[in-house]
């Protein structure tokens, strides 16, 4: 056995004698072993004790944090070596990547000098034969031209090749544990995929493990060899992935599994966590549970409300000194959005959908074509006119963690837009209002007077929906919203929006990289490349027959979860 | 969507308001023992300050109570300096009224004098801390300097505040050619060399308290509007600010309702720090002479004055506006390092 771990706890010391547990609960811990040549996964959402397990093995946790229970590596008890010892350790034995790669890269050392440091420091190369490996390494990790690569700084490559230099630096003293923690959680579909068969490649040719953590199971079922599903600090399952996939014995994994969009099967609402325990109780006390919902088929006559005709947006890249070149982000977007539909818009990072997003608001001036909203174009408005149309057309963004003002109570932040636009008649009817919506949005009414940080990202995204609801808006342009969220709590939002079309004919522009996630939602798909439509068509046929390349690509970087062939 | 909520539950729900910001930073800042104790050092210095200002203390401080030069009470009074004996005149008297023309005057201004009542004024021969040449009352003098110096010091920093948030916002928020022309003008303002600026203007206003204040706040707002535009910068491309935008808020609520609380603890550390640095500003230009007018009094024109007393030895005035500069100064630099660290978001770790 590589790696053992025995009834691990782990708590971190808040001060006052506050203690709180992160991993373990009670008396019961957390236990399992990572044998030789294997990927072991680690699922769960965010606050479920994965990380920290993870970053335990190492001790990278912060000062304030107790380890109860033992790790053992190759027959020695981590928990009780020095600092010396452990930074010893660390990148040789047992080597980690993160999720964000940019973070994780220092900015102002090439690449080069970056992986040569390891090589150095635990190898004892010359600066020469660390060089030469490094770029050997490169070339491993799927760089193309690593000769020239090496002298690039990290904010010259994309966001795949810097998780790949990372990969490149964790393999530099040949570990016998990778630790992958989220690594392609900040990626693109395609990208991440090209990440996890890279992983998976890498695994076989240096006979290492490989500990995955991920909140994505669907994800895990592709790669991993044994499965522990973790949350709430503690276990729930672990087996070997075929099991837990044909067989998942806990509740829990079962409703992970079904929560995650897929594209074979597509039902009208999501199952989400909560719903998955509470059904199969009934299931177990022998009560009928209710029949799944097929989606009702939408109105494909409905009247259109938005029309977007030859949309193109440049940007001027300065060149040489007085030189200026023009960057086309979007060209020639064209499409009509009906009452109660969703145009879904997919593509890769760069290809210009969160662009066109914005130059549809008005929030990046347009440099050609039209928006025709209620029979006015909306880029030719002026600014007093513009102030009643953003009312009907809203934005919700991606990161829920930075679109709320942090010194502003949830209460301020629903009761501002109505301020605004004057909508309620007081204060107090407004408050009402921002009141009913929480409640709406699946929040209760002790979350007016709390500030966003104390809320997860999934609650913050509910309430940039309920300021969005405020004002009775038509049309919602959802940007990446649920890109940053675990999938269950996707999952969970996903429905809501569903919801929340069916009761007041919303039209809503969803932008995602996910195509999955986009198919469950969307009635029109736009797929976009380098700021062209390279293909438009509805959903069910986007899925069925695509016609483009790009397009079947993206279909198929789509993780599939386990397949006993594959 | 019907169902009204009950008053009782609304009432209890608006009761539950979350510690906000400055709670959570008074919480931090109460933990902090050297930051607790450099507020209560500071707040004695405010509450002096109100004394002195409402006329309770310090108002009499141009009296000439004591002997000229007198030294404090703890070291005594001087000892009398000996007096070189006269040489008595050695031959006889001579009557010298024949030849006085006022002689007989004498007796009339004498019975004319004898209608007033004279006294005599004891001089102090020693005073609590000393007094200076013309034996004012050093402590006095203090404390009405500390409330003319730490004055100049917090005007002058919020004016300079005020100055800097406001052109760093619009720089910032705006860039473009509002930006390009503020960049200018804090380029031309940091070009010049600061204390030949403060000359500059010093020669135009001439002297007094408010004159003091506008020349620190006009040479001393760069520091806040470069940091306030780079705050601006950062927080106008964020999320929640688009977000602002695309419910409608106007340029003016995004900038000063939505920015301006997230970037406040910047300001308000700068701010403690410029008042730091304008008190000390203010010292050197009234020891120059180009700080208040001749009737007041500050640190400043008080370190002036000690310049000739220390060579005849009298070192208390020096001593005591020395000692309570380096007390405020010290009290007040580490207040604001303490509200720091208790404000700085950074620190809060992961919430």
């Amino acid at each position: 056995m590589l790696l053992s771990i025995k009834d691990l706890k782990v708590a971190f010391r808040m001060g006052k004698g506050v203690v709180a547990e992160a991993v373990g609960r009670g008396n019961s811990g957390v236990s399992f072993d990572i044998p030789e040549n294997s990927t072991l996964a680690l699922v769960g959402e965010s606050g479920s004790g994965k990380s920290v397990t993870a970053m335990s093995v190492l001790n990278l946790l912060p000062d304030n944090a107790v380890r109860t229970g033992a790790i053992t590596w190759q027959g020695q008890n981590l928990l009780t070596k020095s600092l010396r010892e452990m930074q010893a350790m660390r990148g040789k034995e047992i080597a980690c990547v993160f999720q964000d790669p940019m973070s994780s890269l220092n900015p102002v050392f090439a690449v080069g000098d970056q992986l040569c440091e390891p090589l150095m420091k635990h190898l004892g190369l010359s600066a020469r034969q660390a060089w030469k490996r490094a770029e050997e390494l490169l070339g491993e990790v799927g760089i193309p031209d690593p000769t020239r690569r090496m002298k690039s700084y990290p904010h010259e490559m994309s966001g795949g090749q810097q998780q790949r230099v990372m990969i490149a630096m964790a393999l530099a003293c040949e570990p016998k544990l990778l630790i992958a923690d989220e690594p392609t959680t900040a990626l693109d579909v395609t990208i991440q995929r090209q990440i996890i068969e890279l992983l998976g490649k890498l695994k076989t040719t240096h006979q290492m493990s490989v500990l995955f953590i991920s909140h994505d199971l669907g994800l895990v079922g592709e790669i991993a060899d044994h499965v522990v599903v973790m949350r709430h600090g503690l276990i729930r399952e672990q087996g070997p992935v075929a099991r837990i996939f044909a067989d998942p014995h806990d509740d829990y994994t079962r409703a992970l599994l079904a929560c995650r969009p897929s594209l074979d099967v597509n039902p009208a609402r999501l199952m989400v966590i909560d719903d998955h325990i509470s059904a199969a109780r009934a299931a177990a006390a022998g009560e009928a549970t209710a029949a799944e919902v097929q989606a009702k088929p939408k109105d494909a006559n409905a009247p259109v409300v938005l029309e977007v005709r030859g949309l193109a947006k440049s940007f001027w890249l300065k060149q040489g000194v007085f030189g200026k070149r023009e960057f086309k982000a979007v060209q020639n977007v064209n499409f009509k959005l009906r009452r109660g539909h969703t145009l879904g818009v997919v593509g890769e990072s760069g290809s210009g959908k969160t662009t066109m997003g914005l130059t549809l608001l008005r929030l990046h001036e347009p440099t050609a074509g039209e928006v025709i909203f209620d029979g006015k174009n909306l880029l030719t408005l002026s600014a007093a006119e513009r102030l009643p149309m953003r009312r009907r057309i809203q934005v919700v963004f991606q990161n829920p963690y930075a679109s709320l003002n942090p010194r502003f109570t949830i209460g301020q932040t629903l009761i501002e837009p109505m301020t605004i636009h004057g909508i309620g008649k007081d204060t107090a009817e407004r408050e009402q209002r921002a009141r009913v919506l929480l409640e709406k949005v699946g929040l209760d009414g002790r979350a007016f007077g709390k500030y966003p940080h104390e809320f997860s990202g999934g609650q913050r995204q509910r309430v940039a929906i309920a300021r969005c609801l405020t004002l009775n808006p038509e049309v919602m342009v959802l940007d990446e919203a649920v890109s940053a969220l675990d999938v269950s709590v996707q999952a969970q939002v996903l429905n809501l929006l569903k919801d929340l079309q069916d009761e007041f004919g919303l039209s809503y522009v969803f932008i995602s990289h996910d195509l999955a996630v986009v198919r469950f939602i969307s009635d029109e798909v736009l797929v976009m490349k380098d700021g062209v439509v390279v293909e438009q068509a509805s959903a069910a046929e986007i899925l069925a027959a695509p016609k483009q390349d790009y397009t079947k690509r993206l279909l198929a970087a789509i993780p599939r979860g386990y397949r006993a062939a594959a | 969507m019907s169902a009204v909520l009950p008053a009782s539950t609304a009432l209890e729900d608006t009761q539950q308001k979350s510690e906000g910001v400055w709670h959570a930073a008074w919480r931090r800042f109460k933990a902090d023992r050297v930051g607790l104790v450099s507020l209560c050092i500071v707040l004695a210095f405010l509450l002096m300050i109100i004394l002195s200002v409402t006329g309770l203390i310090g108002s009499k401080w141009q009296d000439e109570v004591g002997v000229p030069n007198a030294p404090p009470t703890f070291i005594g009074p001087k000892p009398a300096a000996e007096m070189g004996a006269i040489q008595s005149p050695k031959g006889p008297n001579v009557d010298l009224s024949d030849v006085d023309p006022l002689a007989p005057r004498y007796a009339e201004w004498d019975e004319k004098a004898k209608q007033f009542a004279t006294t005599e004024t004891v001089k102090l021969e020693t005073l609590p801390l000393g007094g200076d040449r013309l034996g004012r009352d050093v402590l006095a003098k203090t404390i009405k300097g500390t409330e003319i110096s730490v004055f100049v010091g917090v005007a002058a920093a919020l004016v300079a505040t005020f100055i800097g948030t406001l052109l760093g916002a619009y720089g910032g928020f705006f860039g473009g050619k509002i930006g390009d022309f503020l960049e200018w003008l804090y380029n031309v303002f940091e070009s010049i060399p600061n204390i030949l600026l403060i000359f500059a203007f010093a020669a135009v206003l001439g002297r007094g308290v408010e004159s003091v204040v506008i020349i620190l706040a006009l040479t001393g707002w760069t520091g806040m509007y470069r940091q306030v535009r780079a705050e601006f910068i950062k927080h106008g491309s964020r999320e929640y600010v688009r977000s602002a935008e695309a419910i409608g808020a106007s340029n003016f609520s995004r900038m000063f309702r939505h920015i301006l609380p997230n970037v406040s603890h910047v300001i308000l550390v700068r701010t403690s720090l410029l008042t730091v640095g304008f008190i000390k500003v203010e010292v050197i230009l009234s020891y120059l002479g180009l700080g208040v007018r001749v009737d007041q009094v500050s640190w400043g024109t008080m370190l002036a004055e000690a310049q000739s007393e220390l060579i005849l030895g009298h070192w208390w005035q020096l001593a005591t506006a020395t000692l309570f500069m380096a007390v405020f100064v010290t009290a007040f630099s580490l207040m604001a390092d303490a509200l720091r660290d208790a404000l700085d978001p950074k620190l809060r770790g992961l919430e």
